[in-house]
């Protein structure tokens, strides 16, 4: 009887309470072997051999504000606006030196982390992290925190998930609450191109150029409070999409007057939404 | 957390087939649905975080009547520690056995108080004499050599009519007659490994110690008869004349100081962990281990299957060590015992199947003879229950065992003969006792005992005894894969497959029965209500 047990697995008596199971997936999924030094190593030989070249390729990108990053020391947290699947390889090719291989990636923990295979291959890969996006949850606060205060970079995506259309969505507040919590700097970073790259939804790659600036970082206050925080990092980010489509000193006028365009897009019809995109295909 | 407690299953079509031991060996039968039960023991208990800073606490604070070690010490006494023999623990724990353990502080103790006078002696009974090897084993290197060689490392001679002194006798006339060196000492320190209810208590001395003029009078078929059951200590007749025993012993002014020990039951090492897990959580690893292992094994010979398995330490941890006075100590010890080993179970069944392991008490690195498959199956897997037993009166046991007509001829010389002789004539525990003086007082058996490794000429007898009670309860024994000849002399009933058997067994309990399986080792009492 080849395929019965112990060939096969055994069958669960009904009188026996199955128990609950033990989630090694999601929010559950226990990162800390990706931050081992072996892990790290693996992890800076892919980027450097693979990741970046292969972005470079694709994203051809151009960094603006890079400079501003000699301004803070480690840990620090990066904010960046999303609207693709690229935007984090993007963010790991171009970080390097004193945040090279000490970076973790906030990852939604019900895409990447969903399957046990999927958690490996993006921790190991991206330093990914799991956060749950779609209940309030403190396991992946408390992850962050306790990674920020062990001297780990953060990159966080406030809007807690790609874009559908390539403009901004609600900033959440978390990034800010973790800020806040470790009193740790804010680098926000404004990424365009990348949606019309992979946006959400395709799966097919279309190489285009792209733009990643980094805005001043945020400090830090006692006097701030998490929303006070959370508007300072969509005003920067406006600032830097303005930036990113204009020039520095336009933007900064812009900004100086509370005059940056909104982030939020046009509120109309999908087809217009998408016409006025910055650097939509349509446009081009 | 505390571990999962003991577990009943009633079988049916989604249960998967359960393991049971074969001797040097084990397979998995599927059991009858619907009218099967399993019953599986608890998880092995959480041991001592720091089992020496324990001892040391139970030897400074002791149980009941009785000041704590250290103060009962001076150095012109004469200290005489005991210890329990090869017999324990099942099987043996990996080291540091728990005896070494306990030794070394109370050695440690002796040595500040400066005591010159110290000796060891191994309460064997009429057991064999350790080896070299399961000396140091169970007391460790340091112990061994440091006593051994000046002859302070003795082994109980319960046939040495020097080494022996009468103390008169109980109020129910019994003979108390123990070892000389440990009665005329100042203190006498008994060190204990409680794996069964009915091990430690005043029987560690009153049996351990004992010589066989006193030990006939409670291992016999009537005290057996009457244990329901013995490792019940409440309805024990067994333990009743252990006790008076022991108490006349404390009379005539033998000072104990008892140490017991209790463990848990994480039986297997890691690879054969699988063979204590229940079979619906084996994962891939216990099922790729059960495989290859029951391959191998079916290829080996069978000294090579009885070398594998004998080599097997049990990664037993302590649970409690309890020390002082000897009753007081007990009752706790019990109470652990009870709480690793206890599962409640509703009702009696009508047939009791069990897969009996390769060791039992008397075959430590040696062959399960014929008598031993017996004992270890109707005395004392039949009788780890409290309350009544597991199965009917009138109900039948399956036994799943090679039984192979085997003997090892160094350690149980006069079994081979109460095999062909006493079997041969009569399989009636009450009617064998006609052949017991003779064996008890031959003088070659006596001399194997004292000089070789040998089992006393009567403890045969005394394993036959063991099962009386169960073959008083039962109306049939069936062993499954035995050797037929060594089964039907011994009263049984052999069967081919646990099928035939079950079918067999209806012959006797009618269609249709009940059948409970107990999953053993690791051991369990069922307290049946």
């Amino acid at each position: 009887m080849p395929f019965e047990f112990p060939m096969k697995r055994p069958t669960w008596p009904v009188k026996v309470p199955a128990p609950l199971p033990v989630r090694s997936t999601g929010v559950e999924y226990n990162t800390s072997w990706s931050r081992s030094p072996i892990a790290r190593k693996l992890r800076s030989a892919f980027i450097d051999t693979l990741l970046r070249p292969g972005m470079y390729a694709i994203a051809k990108p151009v960094v603006r504000g890079g400079s501003e990053l000699e301004l803070v020391e480690p840990p620090v947290i990066f904010v960046a606006n999303h609207s693709s699947h690229l935007d984090t390889p993007l963010i790991l090719s171009i970080l390097s030196g004193k945040f090279g291989d000490k970076t973790a990636v906030a990852a939604a923990a019900d895409y990447f982390f969903d399957r046990t295979w999927k958690a490996h291959l993006f921790s190991l890969t991206l330093g990914a992290i799991p956060v749950e996006r779609k209940r309030p949850d403190r396991t992946s606060a408390k992850l962050a925190i306790s990674l920020i205060e062990d001297g780990w970079n953060l990159v966080i995506f406030p809007e807690g998930g790609r874009s559908p259309d390539g403009w901004l969505q609600e900033i959440r507040g978390g990034a800010a609450y973790i800020a806040q919590h470790t009193k740790r700097p804010i680098i926000p970073i404004h990424i365009s191109g990348t949606y019309q790259i992979l946006s959400k939804g395709h799966s097919k790659i279309s190489p285009n150029s792209t733009k990643v600036t980094f805005g001043h970082p945020i400090m830090h206050s006692d006097d701030k409070d998490v929303h006070q925080v959370n508007n300072d990092i969509y005003q920067s980010l406006a600032r830097l999409a303005d930036e990113s489509a204009t020039d520095w000193w336009d933007a900064t006028k812009r900004s100086a007057r509370g005059e940056s365009p909104s982030l939020s897009g046009p509120d109309s019809a999908a087809w217009l939404r998408a016409w006025k995109l910055p650097n939509s295909k349509p446009r081009r | 957390m505390s571990p999962r407690p003991g577990y009943v299953l009633e079988a049916d079509r989604t249960t998967p087939p359960v393991l049971f031991w074969n001797g040097e060996g084990y397979l998995l039968e599927k059991l009858p649905p619907e009218r099967s039960r399993i019953i599986y023991p608890p998880d092995p208990l959480k041991p001592l975080e720091d089992p020496v800073a324990q001892i040391r606490y139970a030897l400074s604070h002791p149980i009941g009547d009785s000041q704590p070690l250290e103060s009962l010490l001076h150095p012109s006494m004469r200290l005489t520690i005991a210890f329990d023999d090869v017999s324990l623990p099942l099987p043996p724990m990996q080291q540091p056995d728990a005896r070494q353990l306990v030794i070394e502080e109370v050695l440690e103790l002796a040595a500040n108080a400066g005591i010159e006078d110290v000796a060891l002696i191994a309460a064997l009974s009429l057991h064999r004499r350790m080896t070299e090897p399961e000396l140091r084993h169970a007391l460790g290197d340091r112990i061994y050599d440091a006593f051994a060689p000046y002859g302070l490392l003795m082994q109980h001679d319960a046939e040495d009519p020097d080494g022996l002194v009468f103390l008169g006798t109980t109020d129910l006339g019994e003979e108390v007659e123990i070892n000389k060196r440990a009665a005329t000492s100042d203190l006498l320190v008994y060190v204990n490994i409680n794996l069964v209810p009915m091990d430690g208590g005043h029987k560690s001395v009153a049996t351990g110690l004992a010589s066989y003029r006193s030990v006939r009078h409670h291992h016999n078929v009537s005290t057996m008869i009457n244990s329901k059951s013995f490792m019940d200590m409440h309805h024990s007749e067994l333990h009743s004349a252990n006790w008076r025993m022991g108490r006349h012993i404390k009379q005539q002014g033998v000072k104990v100081f008892q140490i017991e020990t209790t463990l848990n039951t994480n039986t297997f090492p890691s690879q054969f962990s699988f063979l204590q897990r229940r079979e619906w959580e084996w994962g891939p690893k216990d099922r790729a281990s059960f495989i290859a292992s029951s391959k191998a094994l079916s290829i080996m010979g069978d000294r090579a299957r009885r070398t594998l398995f004998h080599s097997i330490k049990a990664p037993l941890q302590l649970t409690s060590v309890q020390a002082g006075e000897v009753e007081a100590v007990h009752k706790v010890t019990i109470d652990n015992v009870l709480k690793q080993q206890l599962v409640n179970v509703e009702g009696q069944t009508d047939i009791l199947t069990m897969g009996l392991p390769y060791i039992s008490p008397y075959n430590v690195n040696s062959i399960m003879n014929p008598i031993l498959v017996a004992c270890l199956g109707l005395g004392y897997l039949f009788n780890m229950y409290i309350g009544k037993p597991l199965v009917r009166e009138g109900g039948v046991v399956i036994m799943r065992h090679p039984t192979p007509l085997a003997f090892n001829t160094a350690h149980h010389p006069s079994y081979i003969d109460f095999f062909e002789e006493v079997l041969a004539d009569t399989t009636d525990p009450a009617e064998i006792a006609k052949y017991e003086e003779s064996y008890a007082t031959d003088p070659w058996y006596r001399e194997l005992y004292r000089t070789g490794h040998a089992y006393h000429g009567v403890h045969p007898f005394y394993m036959w005894y063991w099962t009386a009670h169960a073959l008083d309860h039962l109306s049939s024994v069936i062993v499954v894969g035995g050797n037929a000849k060594a089964v039907k002399r011994m009263g049984f009933r052999p069967a081919s497959t646990l099928a035939d058997a079950l079918e067999m067994a209806e012959d006797s309990v009618g269609s249709s029965p009940t059948i409970t399986h107990i999953r053993v080792p690791p051991l369990m009492m069922a307290e049946v209500s």
